[in-house]
């Protein structure tokens, strides 16, 4: 039997010939992303000494810049380290400033081939590159800073087969919560992406879908190398990546498909994402307080422009406020060279700086009692963005946009001529 | 180590927002744990006492990395058992040094106040109500090593990664 991505990289960073399901393996690990959270605890100023400063990349992003005294010191702390141990890849407030899976995507960190960690669940993003990205926890990130190592269950792989076109309006949001919503979780397993849909399937697209991974509880998700994605790479002045693909005889514990053309707009209702997902026509007409959109999951170019195709000529909402955050400055500056901020900025949107924000209720956009939100970004879980009483809703940008307008949910289907 | 006590149950899908949610972030880890469950289940901490045992269903620990396995060993729970752990907060649980096991039907054999008997030396759960005895999947030793040890951060600390005394200074 062959392996799938996932095996592929992680026998390679093991130095074994195989590896598969149910092993437990110690791997090398090539790039690990640090963030301002890590820094909360002190103790990462009794760190005496790491593997390889190169390998680490810091990123200042949850809370960014500091709302609290307390985050400002983590701030301090994480400066502190990268001075100590002459971290190049540093990521403070300014203008390389972001949410970590957004940097680790602008500045080519993640390799195709490669295993990536850090202590964000939504690590799994890199795997848009073609890489083993898993989310671990405080004590892992030290871990793998000091000894260069982490450990890790090998799991099954599920892949989906994707064809088709999506429609449009129709986004990969629609397409995970197709996943999450028909399927569940994918706990203790691997989550591969590949065939002819790719296509037509962007880098930012994918990056969404990988991202979600994380919802699905998966192990890793990769997507399959190809020619869009060495294209990415040159783009950034990365001309040798070594793409991994799939064995043809690789033992995958289910195959599924997808017809992309077939989806249409979805969203999830409060609480869950584990199916709890529902065409939006079902809860049109809720009203809105709250319309975010941003995050690891959906704060790329391609999010901010389509839904500055919605909004374009049109006002949000009174009674409704809504919030968009960039991934990251770069994808900012983009968007205000592309015209899509001013447009979002005459619809009466609230375009912050580049941070996590109201995606973890952390700051820009928390929740009050009793409040509905609409939200692109990762989670809908009770309390989430804020008061634990407030509803939270899923959905793509499109579909945030097109609320926003309207001041309750809604198909974007109208406003996208 | 064996431990035998009294269990608390929740159900499938336990999300770490519940168990340490944003707005504990920047309190101490001591304070933090006084959020567990504040918005599915306000009180419980007050009535959980130490040694007690959680029992959960499917992929208990879903979502954030956030700390949250520190939370439930700072309320001096004896562990956690699950029909399913999440692969992440299993990773934390491991790492942090919270004794946790996945145990396939924990949480149908068990009723809330049942009192549990638990091995990780051969990995059993028993029921003293019912007298059923379930099988715990068998942790790897290299990770009960680390559960044992309290976590990376004390290992980190003999090995001379951390400063001496670190870990009880700051962890």
């Amino acid at each position: 039997m062959g392996m799938t991505i996932a095996e592929k990289i992680l026998a390679r960073a093991s130095r074994r010939n195989r590896v598969s399901a149910g092993d437990l393996v110690t791997v090398g690990v090539d790039t690990i992303v640090l963030f301002d959270n890590n820094f909360m605890p002190s103790i990462w100023q009794d760190v005496l000494k790491i593997d390889d400063p190169a390998r680490i990349v810091v990123v200042l992003d949850h809370r960014a810049p500091a709302p609290t005294i307390q985050s400002a010191g983590a701030h301090c702390t994480a400066r502190k380290f990268v001075e100590k141990f002459n971290i190049a890849r540093f990521h403070d407030i300014g203008g390389t400033q972001g949410i970590c899976h957004q940097i680790v995507a602008d500045y080519g960190y993640a390799r195709p081939g490669t295993v990536l960690v850090c202590s964000d669940s939504h690590t799994c993003s890199a795997g848009a590159f073609n890489c083993v990205a898993r989310g671990v926890g405080g004590p892992d990130v030290m871990y793998a800073a000091a000894k260069g190592e982490t450990w890790f269950r090998v799991g099954g792989t599920v892949r989906y087969e994707l064809s088709g076109t999506l429609k449009r309006g129709v986004t990969a949001k629609d397409v995970f919560l197709r996943i999450a919503g028909t399927w569940g979780d994918h706990a203790t397993q691997n989550v591969e992406f590949g065939g002819a849909g790719l296509k037509g399937l962007g880098i930012n697209a994918r990056k969404t879908l990988a991202t979600m991974g994380a919802e699905l509880s998966c192990e890793f998700a990769t997507f399959e190398g190809d020619a869009m994605l060495a294209d990415y790479f040159r783009s950034i002045g990365v001309d040798d990546v070594d793409m991994v693909m799939p064995d043809r005889d690789a033992d995958y514990s289910e195959l599924r498909q997808i017809d992309l053309s077939l989806l249409s707009p979805l969203i999830a209702r409060p609480d869950s994402v584990l199916r709890n997902s529902c065409p939006v026509e079902e809860v049109a007409g809720i009203h809105i307080d709250q319309a975010f959109i941003g995050s690891c999951a959906n704060g790329t170019l391609d999010d901010l422009a389509l839904a500055a195709e919605v909004l374009r000529g049109r006002k949000v909402a009174r009674n409704t406020r809504l919030i968009v955050t960039p991934a990251s400055q770069q994808v900012y500056r983009e968007a205000v060279r592309e015209g899509i901020v001013g447009t979002l900025a005459e619809a009466g949107a609230v375009i912050t700086n580049s941070t996590c924000g109201a995606c973890g209720g952390g700051h820009m956009g928390v929740l009050g009692p009793d409040e509905t939100c609409i939200t692109a970004s990762t989670r809908n879980f009770k309390g989430r963005m804020g008061a634990p009483s407030a509803r939270i809703y899923m959905a793509s940008p499109a579909t945030v946009a097109a609320s926003a307008i309207t001041g309750k949910i809604t198909h974007p289907a109208e406003f996208l001529e | 180590m064996k431990l035998s006590a009294r269990i608390w149950k929740f159900p499938d899908d336990i999300n770490t927002d519940l168990i340490l949610p944003n707005r504990a972030f920047y309190l101490t880890p001591e304070e933090q744990a006084r959020f567990v469950f504040s918005a599915n289940r306000p009180g419980w901490v007050d009535l959980v006492q130490p040694g007690d045992i959680l029992v959960g269903g499917r992929n208990f620990g879903m979502g954030s990395s956030r700390p949250a396995a520190r939370s439930l060993k700072k309320l001096r729970l004896g562990c956690l058992l699950a029909d399913s752990i999440n692969g992440l907060f299993f990773r934390n649980a491991v790492n942090f040094g919270f004794p946790a096991l996945e145990c396939r039907e924990v949480s149908a054999s068990f009723e809330e106040g049942d009192i549990a008997e638990v091995s990780f030396d051969d990995f059993t759960v028993s029921n003293r109500r019912t007298g059923r005895v379930l099988k715990a999947i068998a942790l790897p030793q290299a990770l009960k090593r680390i559960m044992e040890a309290g976590g990376l951060f004390p290992l980190l600390e003999a090995e001379g990664y951390l400063a001496p005394k670190a870990v009880t200074a700051r962890a």
